[in-house]
């Protein structure tokens, strides 16, 4: 049976990826991601850790040594946060078309400039079309989890996909929770030894990382959005499997109190807790009927499921936790009213971008996107909440 | 819709997993039609001295031994950059354009 213990979020992923048997990890610390990769280090140099840890120069150089460990065959992970994810950009992009399954943990920071340590999603948003599955935890229980579902999912061999797991940095990253650390021998029941679909082999050479031409290029992006859309599916089954063996049950998308709701909250990451918090208040004190929709995979886009689960709702209220400088709608509020604009019911789309830079984000707020989300006022532009002008 | 040039693409299906290619891929891949000029060789003026053996970066040229004395330009994989007319020190090679 699994032990609840107190531990830092940070230390628990750390815990998740030594239950995992990971081979390499390649990394540069950069706050708030640090304590994640410090741990890793100290276990590996303890030896609780059988694996290589390369203390890069770089966090591009991190990227390409995870991409170079997970060709040859090796379980990959790796943690980055903000500046050190946009440094990363360039082999981001390359890993999922090589079909490299590594698994990295961001601990979401802001984007300079201004320099700014706290959460917001900037960074993951920045590359956001990079071909990664894309995972948002709630909390620490489900950071840890989805850190060894995200080996699960890359590694099965219907997907062989780089996958990030989105830890909101300092509020989830920093805090110690009572979490559930998972025993080794249920760890290695649900994640057997990586078994690589594609591998380098000196007795067996193959050349990675080729010329494309304008002959084969679409073809290649093309197959790249075809696998990871239909990771959709084993994300799913993993879920599924890991309900089986740990008795937590994850959906790609969750629902709180929409059955019957007139508006619908959509979000990602942490603040969900708080949403919730806001949704039962605000429903005691109010006639107006509200709920929260979250998404927990980003990428693959869950359309269907979203579709599903915003049911009948009449307003919709998106929130994103990045600025997209120069466009009308946050990166989730445009997903959100692309998919609804050709469904049926079009229902009313307000888009609302708070808690940047690890501005709060309060149950006060959540109230006035309640009231704006059913109000009868036009809204032209994502709405930027609390500003100061 | 256009159809799709069968003779030039590849099917997304087509594709190798993760993008990857046998070694020795590129001697199919015939470079030579990226040249817009080709060496021509004067044999008259040729001395055998191997100048456009050595120079030649994408080495084409093939030694055709001492009793024909010669180089031979292999066009398959020539991108016509003239550094054997260049260095030829009779000026015994001359680019030409190629004629499409």
């Amino acid at each position: 049976m699994s032990k609840r213990i107190g531990i830092e979020v940070s230390l628990a992923v750390s815990e998740a990826v030594k239950l995992a048997n990971t081979d390499v990890v390649a990394a540069y610390p950069i706050t708030p991601q640090t304590h994640i990769v410090e741990h890793l280090s100290e276990l590996v140099a303890d030896g609780s850790l059988d694996a290589a840890y390369i203390p890069v120069e770089s966090e591009h150089s991190a990227m390409s040594s995870c991409i170079g460990s997970s060709a040859a065959g090796a379980r990959t992970f790796t943690a980055t946060s903000s500046q050190g994810l946009a440094l990363m950009n360039e082999m981001l992009f390359i890993a999922p078309v090589l079909r490299t399954p590594i698994v990295l943990a961001i601990a979401n920071r802001a984007l300079s400039a201004p320099i700014n340590i706290w959460n917001d999603h900037s960074d993951i948003m920045s590359v956001r079309d990079a071909g990664w599955i894309c995972l948002f935890a709630e909390n620490g229980q489900e950071a840890t989890d989805l850190t060894l579902l995200a080996f699960r999912i890359g590694e099965d061999p219907a997907v062989s996909l780089p996958v990030s797991v989105n830890i909101d940095g300092f509020t989830l990253s920093h805090f110690i929770e009572p979490i559930l650390l998972p025993e080794q021998a249920e760890v290695d029941k649900f994640l057997p030894p990586y078994k690589p679909s594609l591998q380098l082999d000196i007795k067996k050479p193959i050349s990675i990382g080729l010329l494309g031409g304008p002959e084969c290029y679409t073809e290649s992006r093309k197959a790249a959005d075809n696998i990871l859309e239909s990771s959709k599916v084993v994300v799913k089954k993993a879920f599924d499997e890991f309900a089986a063996v740990f008795g937590r049950q994850y959906h790609v998308v969750e629902s709180y109190r929409t059955e019957d709701a007139d508006t619908i909250v959509v979000l990602m990451g942490s603040i969900a807790e708080t949403a919730m918090t806001a949704v039962d208040e605000y429903r005691q004190q109010s006639e107006h009927k509200v709920g929260l929709v979250r998404l927990r995979l980003w990428r693959p886009f869950p359309a269907a499921e979203l579709l599903e689960s915003l049911g009948k709702a009449k307003n919709v209220a998106v929130i994103d936790r990045h600025m997209v400088l120069g466009s009308p709608s946050g990166p989730l509020g445009l997903e959100i009213k692309s998919l609804l604009y050709s469904s049926p019911l079009r229902p009313k789309v307000t888009n609302f971008q708070l808690g940047l830079g690890g501005r709060d984000v309060t149950r006060d707020d959540f109230k006035y996107i309640f009231d704006r989300a059913a109000s009868d006022e036009a809204q032209a532009r994502c709405e930027l909440v609390g500003v100061y002008e | 819709m256009k159809k799709p040039r069968a003779d030039v693409l590849q099917k997304v299906s087509d594709l190798p997993l993760g993008f990857t290619a046998q070694p020795g891929s590129t001697v199919a891949f015939k470079t030579g039609d990226w040249r817009s000029v080709r060496p021509i060789l004067d044999r008259e003026k040729c001395i055998y001295c191997g100048f456009c053996y050595y120079y030649c970066p994408e080495g084409i040229y093939q030694d055709m031994g001492k009793d024909e004395k010669w180089y031979k330009a292999d066009l398959d994989y020539c991108k016509g950059c003239g550094i054997c007319a260049q260095e030829c020190p009779k000026k015994a090679i001359t680019m030409t354009l190629e004629e499409v």
